[in-house]
């Protein structure tokens, strides 16, 4: 199931060569510079030119291009204040809170679950052992659109709806599959001789559990943590499914459609609101990168 | 602590105790394990450990996937059985063969482009001094939600109308009378605003085409490179016969995820269209059948289609990694 396609970054060297290196040396230098630039600036101008516009007055951005800006630089933090603000209905702090409230408890949960779960797929053998755990890789292909009705009226028949426990139950539910698949192959590479000396020694599962696999699999965990944060706090659908209703239990994303919904134009709310709802998300990318990046290469690679 | 907190102190409050009880439950059952020991214990062991992901599974995913099997077969407000009708709708009605016809747009272009673009970057920035810099660049759109870059390429496809001295605001419009041309309503013309749409998606998972790939081409052997070289390959052959070859199998893997992430999208289409002119895809249609129309069993239906059109997407998937793994 685990096929070890070679995925793992060699160390950077400035004169070692590599087939895209030849490649694009032959390529003649200048042009494939210029091709990569362009596909940058290309890539990137979308969200410089909407960042911009969130530190423009508001009738600036309406009757002139966000790259007038460069002939008549006039900034303000007004549309910052007003998205935070309870006037005008955005109130954009509220729904932070709320986006932070669903996330912790949604990463953490099907964290521990998980990690439990793949110790025992991983080092205990039990009947039933691998049809359980193809059926549990299996689910990792059911869209979230096949659950959420009957989901809702279990919700409803146990009068749980309109709270966090909707989002916190349905968000770790979904995210078992993958959390247990991924800890389980890192699990797996830990040398078997380890749990053996530590059962020799005559340590239980839990204690093992603790001891031995938690320290080694922070990697993972940080990799799983990160993926999971960044669902969460992207999420739409199940937070309009769930906590569609009302503000209270709202996150942020939900705001921000509604807004780009029901006031399309008003592009001084849009444009800060937006940069409020990706300062988290991109944060906890720039700084965890390796992680996520480890935890793509082998939730996708790996198959 | 079941009810609806509305206040900041009581959220924070209602978490610390979610995550409280929690803990409780994952001690209660870590102590119980603890009191197995040898090989009899081992499977109660296990068991208890799997016990509460288990669980959860069964009540919030299988349970609730078989049941919406069930519920396609239903009519809108779910109470007569009326066989494959919904089903037939979806691919005999006006508006949803529409839907299906711009699923396929979404599925076919994304993964495609994407990973062209993205093979494409890493190779153009493998080994150049920014190249952290230049793949954060591509990389950051994965990070961010649908609904917010759906808000960044909004304000890319804004229209003002062109009369008098109303200035675009929109970079595209721009563009376009910058050209020469009259400006266009971007999000409205169909069938050009799915394609519009479609941009976006792949502006966001280049990055993750890129990543993945570079990945795979910093593997291939130096030997075999250093060998082309020596024999004088020029650089189209060189990624013809060297890297193309090498980098195949992740491509083909790259390929179907995106697909199956494609097939799933709909925070683009709510927030940039919101589904309307001729722009919504089978994830939207769900959404917009069973909430707004008010029709559960249509909605059931293609959300069970959803599932169906993901499983060949999977197998393919699987078989090529299969093959790859015995070569």
């Amino acid at each position: 199931m685990s096929t070890a396609t070679p995925v793992t970054t060699p160390p950077l060297k400035a004169e070692k060569v590599t087939a895209a290196g030849v490649a694009k040396k032959r390529l003649s230098s200048p042009w494939a510079s210029i091709a990569a630039i362009v596909i940058a600036v290309l890539w990137t101008l979308p969200t410089f030119g909407l960042l911009v516009s969130s530190f423009r007055p508001e009738r600036a951005i309406k009757t002139t291009g966000w790259w007038t800006f460069f002939s008549d630089p006039t900034t303000t933090f007004e549309n910052y204040n007003k998205v935070f603000g309870e006037e005008g209905g955005v109130n954009l702090a509220a729904f932070f809170v709320n986006s932070l409230i669903i996330c912790i408890p949604s990463v953490l949960i099907p964290m521990a679950l998980a990690a439990l779960s793949a110790y025992a797929f991983a080092w205990i053998k039990f009947p039933g052992r691998n049809v359980l755990f193809l059926m549990i890789f299996a689910l990792q292909i059911v869209p979230l659109q096949v659950t959420l009705i009957p989901l809702l009226k279990i919700f409803v028949s146990i009068d749980i709806t309109g709270t966090f426990w909707t989002l916190w139950l349905s968000h770790a539910t979904f995210a078992l599959p993958l959390a247990i698949y991924l800890l389980h192959n890192f699990m797996r590479e830990i040398p078997a001789g380890l749990i053996e000396a530590a059962r020799v020694d005559g340590a239980g599962h839990v204690s093992i559990f603790f001891k031995v696999m938690l320290p080694l699999l922070t990697p993972a965990l940080a990799a799983f943590g990160i993926f999971q944060f960044l669902w969460v706090w992207n999420d739409l659908l199940v937070a309009l499914v769930f906590a569609g209703g009302g503000d209270e239990v709202a996150p942020i994303t939900l705001q921000l459609a509604n807004l780009s919904g029901t006031r399309g134009t008003a592009w001084h709310l849009l444009s800060a609101g937006a940069f409020v709802s990706i300062i988290v998300p991109v944060t906890v990318f720039l700084l965890l990168q390796r992680y996520f990046v480890r935890g793509l290469l082998a939730g996708s690679v790996k198959g | 602590m079941f009810n609806t907190a509305s206040t900041t102190p009581e959220k924070i409050l209602q978490m610390l105790a979610a995550l409280l009880l929690f803990a409780a439950v994952m001690g209660v059952i870590l102590f119980i394990a603890g009191r197995f020991g040898g090989k009899r214990g081992d499977k109660v062991v296990a068991y208890l450990y799997l016990l509460p992901a288990v669980l959860m599974l069964a009540v919030g995913l299988v349970y609730p996937g078989l049941r919406t099997i069930y519920q396609s077969f239903f009519d809108a407000a779910g109470n007569a059985f009326i066989g494959f009708d919904n089903y037939h709708t979806i691919f005999t009605d006006k508006d949803q063969l529409t839907v299906l016809r711009n699923t396929v747009f979404w599925v076919v272009v994304t993964p495609f482009v994407a990973t062209a673009i993205g093979l494409v970057y890493a190779i153009l920035v493998d080994k150049s001094r920014f190249e952290s810099f230049a793949k954060a660049l591509i990389f950051l759109p994965m990070s961010i939600s649908f609904v917010a870059a759906g808000v960044i390429w909004k304000f890319v496809y804004e229209y003002r109308p062109d009369q008098g001295n109303v200035k675009q605001i929109g970079l595209v419009n721009q563009v376009i009378v910058w050209l020469g041309g009259k400006p266009i309503q971007l999000l409205i013309e169909s069938p050009l605003n799915s394609f519009l749409l479609i941009i976006v998606m792949i502006w966001i998972q280049a990055g993750f085409a890129m990543t993945i790939l570079s990945a795979a081409i910093k593997a291939i052997p130096d030997d075999i490179i250093e060998a082309a070289r020596l024999d004088g390959v020029n650089a189209w052959s060189m990624f013809r016969k060297i890297t193309l070859p090498s980098v195949q199998p992740t491509v083909v893997v790259v390929l179907t995820t995106i697909g199956i992430g494609t097939l799933k999208v709909f925070d683009i289409v709510r927030t940039m269209t919101g589904g309307n002119f001729d722009t919504s895809v089978v994830a939207n249609e769900f959404y917009r059948q069973t909430f707004n129309a008010d029709n559960q069993g249509l909605g059931a239906a293609l959300a069970v289609l959803l599932f169906v059109l993901v499983i060949p997407i999977v197998i393919y998937n699987i078989r090529s990694l299969r093959r790859s793994e015995a070569s």
